[in-house]
């Protein structure tokens, strides 16, 4: 159960890049998870509900992707969903293959919007 | 609304401090292992059968995490060589920060090889690199065999599974061929050493792969000087 220091380093980064955008208010952030990261969308999303709850970052939201445990073969080049763990390359049989997705935890987008601009912040212009 | 591109690690910043703290281990050629297991497969037992096994002059430290008590590091000081305990005070998994916090007052030049015993958990500690060289997974025979399939993250990025406690087989429902198979499933290729920190079973095998560790490691150091 580390979702909760996750979900700092997430708002920490927020506040982060948002200080390179005055008078516009972060919105939304987007973040990647492995399937094999070890962390539970579910208790992040509860997480980051936790710890922006009446605070200026209240309306911000957060969207999470999925990402599929990924292998490429190093012999075709094809690249696979790995599924069960079976990690040899369906198309030509290699077993000379490279796990290329799965353990993502990283930050893809911030948006974000003029003071204002949406009924959704206007709690936090107060 | 705009959307402004980050593309970044979320714990870039653990992964920072991560990235130097390997680059001073590489520059004083020390070996950092990092060893992850749930609580009570043996990270600790295993610990001291690896420094009652090194001579009183070999250059190592152990840094040893937990979220209570100085207990482990206690168990560890008696083999006289430089051991801290690291306490989180409730969090489940070290950092690279708590690391280099508790190495701010050791000498860099005179290791060889740092022992870090993580906090036991099988989930969070896969997520936090501490900086080090390999991490080694422990796993008991008291536990199921089928954990390298519930944990799978920790099974693939650990280079060496330690599974202990085989003195136990006898007594338990403990398939250690299954086990096996789990983690190379998980792990293909992954290296295993069977042992039993009771009687000493096996642990020369887990001291070979140790040995072999530590002179790639010089070996690496040689290489980047010369």
């Amino acid at each position: 159960m580390h979702e909760m220091g996750i979900a700092y380093s997430v708002l920490a980064a927020v506040r982060t890049e948002a200080k390179r955008h005055p008078g516009q208010a972060p919105r939304k952030i987007g973040v990647r998870i492995g399937e094999l990261a070890a962390l539970d969308p579910e208790a992040l999303r509860f997480c980051f509900e936790a710890i922006t709850r009446d605070t200026d970052m209240e309306a911000l939201q957060l969207e999470i992707e999925i990402c599929p445990f990924r292998y490429r073969c190093l012999d075709c080049g094809h690249q696979f969903i790995v599924q069960d763990y079976q990690c040899q390359c369906p198309q030509c049989g290699s077993l000379k293959t490279d796990c290329i997705g799965g353990q993502e935890l990283e930050l893809t987008y911030l948006e974000v919007e003029e003071y204002g601009a949406s009924t959704a912040g206007a709690k936090n212009t107060q | 609304m705009e959307r402004v591109p980050l593309e970044r690690k979320i714990l870039s910043e653990n992964d920072r401090i991560a990235a130097e703290l390997r680059a001073r281990f590489q520059e004083h050629g020390i070996l950092c292992l990092n060893l992850i297991s749930s609580p009570g497969s043996g990270k600790t037992s295993l610990l001291e059968r690896t420094l009652g096994n090194l001579p009183r002059h070999d250059r190592l430290a152990v840094l040893t995490g937990d979220i209570q008590t100085e207990n482990d590091a206690n168990r560890l000081k008696r083999f006289h060589f430089p051991v801290k305990q690291i306490t989180t005070g409730g969090t489940c998994h070290l950092d690279a920060r708590m690391i280099e916090r508790h190495l701010a007052d050791w000498k860099l030049e005179d290791l060889d090889l740092l022992l870090i015993e993580n906090v036991g958990n099988l989930v969070c500690p896969a997520s936090y690199d501490l900086g080090e060289a390999a991490k080694v997974v422990v796993l008991s025979v008291t536990e199921g065999e089928d954990k390298p399939l519930k944990y799978p993250s920790i099974f693939f990025k650990s280079d060496l599974l330690v599974l202990n406690k085989i003195d136990l087989l006898p007594y338990v429902p403990f398939d250690i061929n299954a086990a096996a198979e789990n983690a190379r499933k998980v792990h293909p290729g992954m290296d295993i050493v069977k042992v039993s920190c009771l009687t000493g079973n096996g642990l020369h095998e887990w001291m070979m792969w140790l040995g072999q560790r530590r002179r790639a490691q010089k070996l690496l150091v040689q290489e980047t000087v010369s």
